[in-house]
């Protein structure tokens, strides 16, 4: 694993952000690693925790904790569909089967350690996601960092689409 | 002021606050844990995550009890109302709150057996025992396990979970010592603490989150350290188990002696559990000026010499170049008979730093009803690595005693000895507790004496050459007592029976003593402490029982102890109660 000499900067600037306590720099680091490389190996556990003098186990515990924390590589766009209650009422399964005939998923491997499933292209993968703070406009659901409410099987295909040709 | 110079302060004033428990009003220091106010007047606390070595982060919920604060005057009330005693009446909260974490203040209420009290222990042991294996008959914690007991008395009679249990990992060897079973654990989290506060290897941890939390460690590291045992001395259920004892004993088999650790100059306080003269296990026991609650591994894993095969169990007698066995009175007259043509400059005594101060002292008996020479006499000293928590560079468990007792210099003399056996000046040894070809002799030297008696536990190259070899105790077979690093006399206890014909040391000594001169007037080995305390002013006034088993300051040595220093910090910062 390499780090680019500019987000090795970075990571040595929020570093200095924590003066107590080195450790507190574990979530923002982890951040900028998933950021850069799009999930977190065991080896970027290894450097994180070098890195902060800390046991790999402390920045295990930490990793495994967040679902946000990824440890298998996401697809190019990588889609998190809500879930939680009104999304669920408003038809969230509905529009994960959708997305997963459009993009050619197979979710049925995934289970509680492993969440995120990969097309076979690499274009896309998915999981579920908690409440993503837009229930009036359920469902919703997110590409990357992009936002998308009121998802119907339309406009579902419609955005796999033009995801798909970027 | 004016009794300040007659009355000097020796502590700071304790203040005192008003505390109503279970209905009656008591009196307990400021800033008092809850729970530890709570036993100090024996009413007892369930609980799992706190321990008070330990910082209490208050993650089992157990110790959830009722509390209340004294009612403040409202607005434009001029006083509250007051119970028959004067104090304010108690508003009684409605939620629960922990007793771990807690401290007492003036006026609080606490109430132990209500029925809030009551309802929140069921509903936490209801949690805890949701994904909990019921696999209590094969569990080694069973019959010692917080789960267990706190079910009995606070948890209900059948579950009323439906949905399927979460699976983790068992069996798991985390560490060359210690097997984990996950489905067991109930996240105390004492083990993470205990690896990160105390062993400063924070190798242990919790991945996952929710019912799915999982204790474990990081796939390239293992939970190595020498003091990995102490978590599963620590583990309030059966989650951290010992390899080594597991599956050997139902613990409520055993019986538990407290003696003392022999392996280094520490003295650890130790607790062995044994059933019928065999030892399964050894622990640390608490003693905060010693070891505090822990031990190190190889301390207590040393014992299973003691069980094996190698032990001598009867006394030998070398004729004709071959070794035979004979009774007691024969073996011992045959050392005597040895050493009564010799001048005393002619015989040497090797001693040990692993005998007590009692076998010291009759080594020293020995030495001067033979006549001995300090420059003949000494033993053999042992050193090792110190670690900065507990054990000791002095490996030897007695050395203090010895300097005390038998020789004020500890392998000064053993050259000197040497040479002089290679010289032939000195024709006869006795060897008491030491391998010789261990402390410097070669098979040559041993060759050239005339006479070589040796006690041991343990048979070895030297009993080749000795012509009376006697097989004795060892520390779990003995009562005794011993100077520790710090100067602390502490006592061991018998926990088993030496095996065959092997017999204490103390008797050996005496017996031999008597053999040579014919002194008697020890019967057991309180008439030899009594001896020895009329003969060595330092333990004048001392009896074995006025020892007990937390030891007394006996010498000062101004040394300390690194771990009980750390400890003593945290505690001074209320990290933890000590």
């Amino acid at each position: 694993m390499t780090i680019p000499t500019e987000l090795l900067s970075k990571i040595d600037d929020v570093i200095t952000h924590y003066p107590v306590s080195k450790r507190s720099a574990v979530l923002p680091l982890l951040h900028l690693l998933q950021h850069h490389f799009g999930y977190i190996t065991d080896e970027g556990i290894t450097w994180v925790a070098a890195k902060l003098e800390l046991e790999p186990m402390q920045v295990m515990e930490v990793v495994t904790f967040y679902p946000g924390f990824r440890q298998a590589a996401p697809g190019k766009f990588h889609i998190r569909v809500c879930r939680t209650l009104s999304c669920a009422m408003a038809g969230s399964f509905e529009l994960m089967d959708n997305l997963c005939q459009l993009t050619g998923i197979d979710r049925s491997h995934t289970d509680h350690h492993h969440s995120i499933a990969v097309s076979p292209d690499g274009k896309f993968s998915i999981e579920f996601a908690e409440c993503l703070a837009s229930c009036g406009t359920a469902p919703v659901c997110m590409f990357n960092d992009d936002f998308f409410e009121g998802v119907s099987a339309d406009k579902a295909k419609a955005l796999v689409a033009d995801y798909g040709s970027k | 002021m004016s009794n300040a110079a007659t009355a000097p302060a020796i502590a700071a004033p304790v203040d005192l606050v008003n505390v109503q428990v279970n209905g009656t009003w008591m009196k307990f220091p400021k800033g008092m844990r809850m729970i530890e106010a709570l036993r100090q007047v024996q009413v007892e606390v369930p609980h799992y995550c706190y321990h008070p070595k330990l910082s209490s982060p208050g993650n089992c919920r157990m110790c959830l009890v009722e509390t209340g604060m004294p009612a403040r005057p409202a607005l434009g009330q001029a006083e509250v109302e007051k119970d028959e005693h004067g104090f304010a009446k108690i508003m009684w909260s409605p939620r629960a709150i922990i007793a771990c974490a807690n401290t007492v203040s003036e006026g609080l209420g606490i109430r132990t057996e209500s029925t809030l009290t009551k309802e929140v222990r069921k509903g936490v042991m209801e949690f805890l025992l949701i994904n909990h294996p019921l696999d209590c008959p094969i569990c080694d914690q069973a019959g010692e396990c917080r789960l267990q007991e706190f079910s009995v008395e606070h948890g209900r009679g059948e579950s009323r979970f439906q949905e399927e249990k979460v699976k983790k990992p068992k069996n798991n060897r985390i560490g060359p010592r210690i097997t984990l079973d996950d489905e067991r654990c109930i996240m105390c989290s004492r083990c993470v603490r205990f690896m990160d506060e105390i062993a400063d290897e924070p190798v242990l941890g919790f991945t996952e989150r929710g019912s799915h939390t999982v204790l474990t460690v990081h796939p390239g590291r293992q939970l190595t350290s020498n003091y990995s045992l102490n978590t599963a001395d620590i583990c309030p259920v059966g989650a951290l188990t010992s390899t080594d004892f597991r599956f050997s004993m139902r613990v409520w088999f055993l019986k538990e002696t407290n003696t003392i650790c022999t392996g280094c100059a520490r003295g650890c306080n130790m607790e062995i559990g044994s059933r019928n003269d065999i030892i399964h296990r050894q622990g640390p026991r608490d003693n905060n000026n010693v070891n505090s609650s822990w031990m190190c591994d190889s301390g207590r894993l040393d014992f299973h010499w003691v069980n094996s095969e190698r032990r001598m169990t009867e006394p030998t007698v070398k004729e004709n170049g071959t070794h035979r066995a004979a009774p007691w009175k024969e073996a011992l007259e045959a050392a005597a008979t040895g050493l009564r043509g010799l001048q005393p400059s002619q015989i040497a005594i090797i001693a040990s730093g692993r005998m007590t101060n009692e076998e010291l002292f009759l080594a020293r008996r020995l030495a001067a009803v033979l006549n001995i020479g300090a420059e003949n006499t000494d033993i053999l000293p042992r050193t090792g690595q110190a670690d900065n928590y507990l054990v000791h560079a002095d490996r030897n468990p007695n050395t203090k005693g010895a300097m005390l007792l038998l020789t004020p210099t500890p392998g000064q003399q053993l050259a000197g000895i040497r040479e002089r056996v290679q010289s032939g000046q000195v024709r006869a040894v006795i060897a008491l507790r030491e391998n010789l070809l261990n402390a410097g002799f070669t098979a040559d030297d041993l060759g050239k004496l005339a006479h070589l008696v040796q006690t041991h536990v343990m048979l070895n190259d030297t009993a080749g050459f000795a012509n009376v070899a006697l097989p004795s105790a060892a520390y779990a077979e003995k009562r005794g007592s011993m100077v520790n690093a710090t100067g602390r006399l502490q006592r061991l206890n018998a926990a088993t029976a030496p095996p065959g014909q092997a017999r204490d040391d103390w008797e050996i000594l005496r017996d031999l003593t008597l053999a040579i001169s014919g002194q008697n007037g020890l019967y057991s080995i309180e008439d030899v402490f009594k001896a020895m305390a009329a003969e060595v002013p330092e333990f004048s006034g001392l009896t074995l029982n006025a020892i007990s088993d937390q030891g007394i300051p006996f010498l000062e040595t101004k040394e300390t102890v690194p771990l009980l220093v750390r400890e003593a910090e945290r505690k001074a910062k209320g990290i933890i109660v000590g």
